[in-house]
């Protein structure tokens, strides 16, 4: 029987491989676009989830409404992203350094 | 019945309404040759709205099933909100004018950014708390990085989007488990579900919760992107990112900890005070060796927010009273600071090299006193009104048993008036390297410096009033 705490493990997991891959991606900015979309799944899951084990609707509504917003986020970072990559020439995170902080 | 909660929503509609009009308008006619128009509408739309919110503002009104809260608190924070932003639109009209910056976008993601602020003071619910987050968060990315054919505000913007948008996911996944634990995304049910001893759960959400709004306020260990996006930014929006998006995540911070979670103040209060202590001496020892000015700005709202977190770790009503009255100090004198950065200027090319502010009192005496009382009033020297500021905050940890985080906020504040009295050094005493800067500044900067200066002196003596609001305001939040 697939339990709540099942449905939680798998969230919290990919929520994780989301923040590791923010972190320790030395390559690619898509990369952290990906790994941004993935801790906002993992949420989604863990709203599901708990909006199927709760027999309450709300869970779902805020799930329609964080992928909503994801669309609109990932539009943004691609946006600027091109303007970036015009200016740079490259998406390589370790040349996002013009300014060190 | 939904003409009733539409009527309490009403300053948000209308706002948003005017920017997609304006939006339409300027498509549809002459786009950017109408900015300046709609910069100046845009303010005034502003101001009309925070005068209509003081004379119309009485008691507490729910709409949508206590989604939306309009009580003293969200109407004292978004008065504030709509005047800094009002501010800083008027004062960046000119320097984008003559940059080559202004488009008719900048007014209208502005309007679009204080309306999602609007929302996330009044949120009653943790969907409208997000939905009024992210409509600012998406508007704030996209002007960081207004200046689309330079490398540093394109970098700007790509850095404060990725950790934005970290923000936002951990914010989401601790209102997810908030929900699930709690079962409902209604504050006004959290705060129930809290009241007898909180599941692991729910504290777990509580952190991820405060950890997205510490970032949103860049409070430290979560302050990274602020230094990179307050330099890379062009000046008028990072004076912009400085005021009114600051105190929105601050009153929605205060919001959510007592609204959601006041029912367990003592599990939140050692984070915020963690949080406020580490701000306080970052903020305070990495500015020392800062020599841009907009860098140095940055770690001194990291110090400045700090401070204001101190009055909130107090978990006590006087303490929310000292953090808003902080906040719409700490707004009034970056104004002020602002105003004068945006004039920093030689033969027409941007400055911001505090170097360059060597002798500056010899050829501007009344500009440089403005900008001395404005960076004492920063470090909290009395008797001007940034040290009332900080009185309050140290006295609102003292009375609510933290001792131990006042005396820390004494030591931190000695600590970074260390920069702010170098920059008053380097204009009254340093020695004269280069060239003098240029004298012209716009009559709108230099009447909000001045403003600003003269609050910082003339305000000591009642506050202009506003402590007698900000406790009606703390009042109706904490009870």
């Amino acid at each position: 029987m697939i339990g709540l705490e099942h449905y939680l493990a798998v969230a919290a997991a990919l929520f994780v491989i989301g923040i590791f891959g923010l972190f320790l991606n030395r390559k690619n900015v898509i990369i952290l676009l990906m790994s941004i979309e993935l801790m906002l799944l993992a949420v989604n899951i863990n709203l599901v989830a708990f909006s199927s084990f709760l027999g309450d609707l709300v869970g779902q509504v805020f799930t329609l409404f964080v992928l909503t917003v994801a669309a609109a986020e990932a539009a943004i970072g691609l946006a600027i992203l091109v303007c970036f990559f015009r200016n740079r020439g490259t998406i390589d995170v370790e040349d996002v350094n013009v300014m060190k902080g | 019945m939904i003409s009733a909660d539409l009527s309490i929503v009403l300053p948000e509609v209308l706002l948003a309404l005017y920017a997609m009009a304006a939006l339409l308008i300027a498509v549809y006619t002459s786009k950017d040759g109408m900015a300046s128009l709609l910069t100046w509408t845009t303010a005034g739309v502003f101001v009309l709205l925070a005068v209509w919110m003081m004379i119309n503002g009485s008691g507490t009104q729910e709409a949508f099933g206590g989604m939306f809260i309009n009580d003293g608190f969200a109407r004292f924070s978004k008065i504030v909100i709509l005047l800094s932003a009002a501010a800083i639109l008027l004062m960046s009209e000119g320097y984008m004018q003559q940059r080559g910056l202004l488009k008719f976008e900048y007014p209208i993601l502005l309007a679009l950014a204080v309306v999602g602020m609007l929302v996330m003071v009044s949120a009653g619910d943790l969907m409208a708390l997000y939905m009024g987050l992210e409509l600012q968060s998406l508007a704030l990315y996209v002007v960081a990085s207004l200046r689309r054919d330079s490398v540093k505000s394109t970098e700007a913007g790509l850095k404060y989007f990725v950790l934005g948008a970290l923000s936002s996911g951990l914010l989401l996944y601790g209102a997810s488990l908030t929900y699930g634990f709690a079962g409902t995304t209604l504050f006004s049910g959290i705060i129930e579900a809290t009241s007898d001893d909180p599941s692991l759960g729910l504290l777990f959400g509580v952190v991820f919760l405060i950890a997205g709004f510490a970032f949103k306020v860049s409070a430290a260990p979560f302050h990274m992107w602020t230094p990179d996006v307050y330099e890379g930014s062009p000046t008028p929006v990072t004076a912009f990112f400085a005021t009114a998006p600051k105190v929105a995540a601050m009153a929605l911070f205060a919001r959510v900890v007592h609204d959601a979670f006041g029912g367990i103040v003592s599990d939140w209060q050692q984070i915020v005070a963690f949080l406020s202590v580490v701000s306080m001496f970052l903020g305070g020892i990495a500015a020392i060796g800062q020599t841009n000015i907009k860098r140095l700005m940055a770690y001194s709202s990291i110090t400045h927010m700090g401070f204001a977190l101190m009055g909130l770790a107090a978990g006590t009503a006087f303490g929310v009273q000292a953090m808003l009255i902080y906040m719409a100090i700490y707004v009034t004198m970056n104004v002020g600071t602002f105003a004068f950065i945006l004039a920093m200027g030689r033969d027409g090319q941007v400055v911001t090299d505090i170097n360059s502010l060597k002798m500056y009192s010899k050829n501007q005496p009344a500009r440089a006193l403005a900008m001395l009382i404005l960076m004492f009033s920063l470090a909290g020297v009395p008797p001007l009104v940034g040290f009332f500021g900080k009185f309050y905050v140290l006295r609102a940890a003292y009375d609510g048993g933290l001792a131990w985080l006042a005396v820390a906020g004494v030591v931190a504040s000695v600590i970074s008036a260390f920069y702010y009295l170098r920059i008053v050094y380097f204009m009254y005493f340093g020695d004269e390297t280069e060239g003098a800067l240029d004298s012209k500044m716009s009559p709108v900067l230099w009447a909000f410096l001045m403003g600003s200066a003269a609050a910082m002196v003339f305000g000591v003596f009642n506050l202009f009033g506003i402590e007698p609001a900000a406790a009606a305001a703390a009042a109706t939040l904490v009870n």
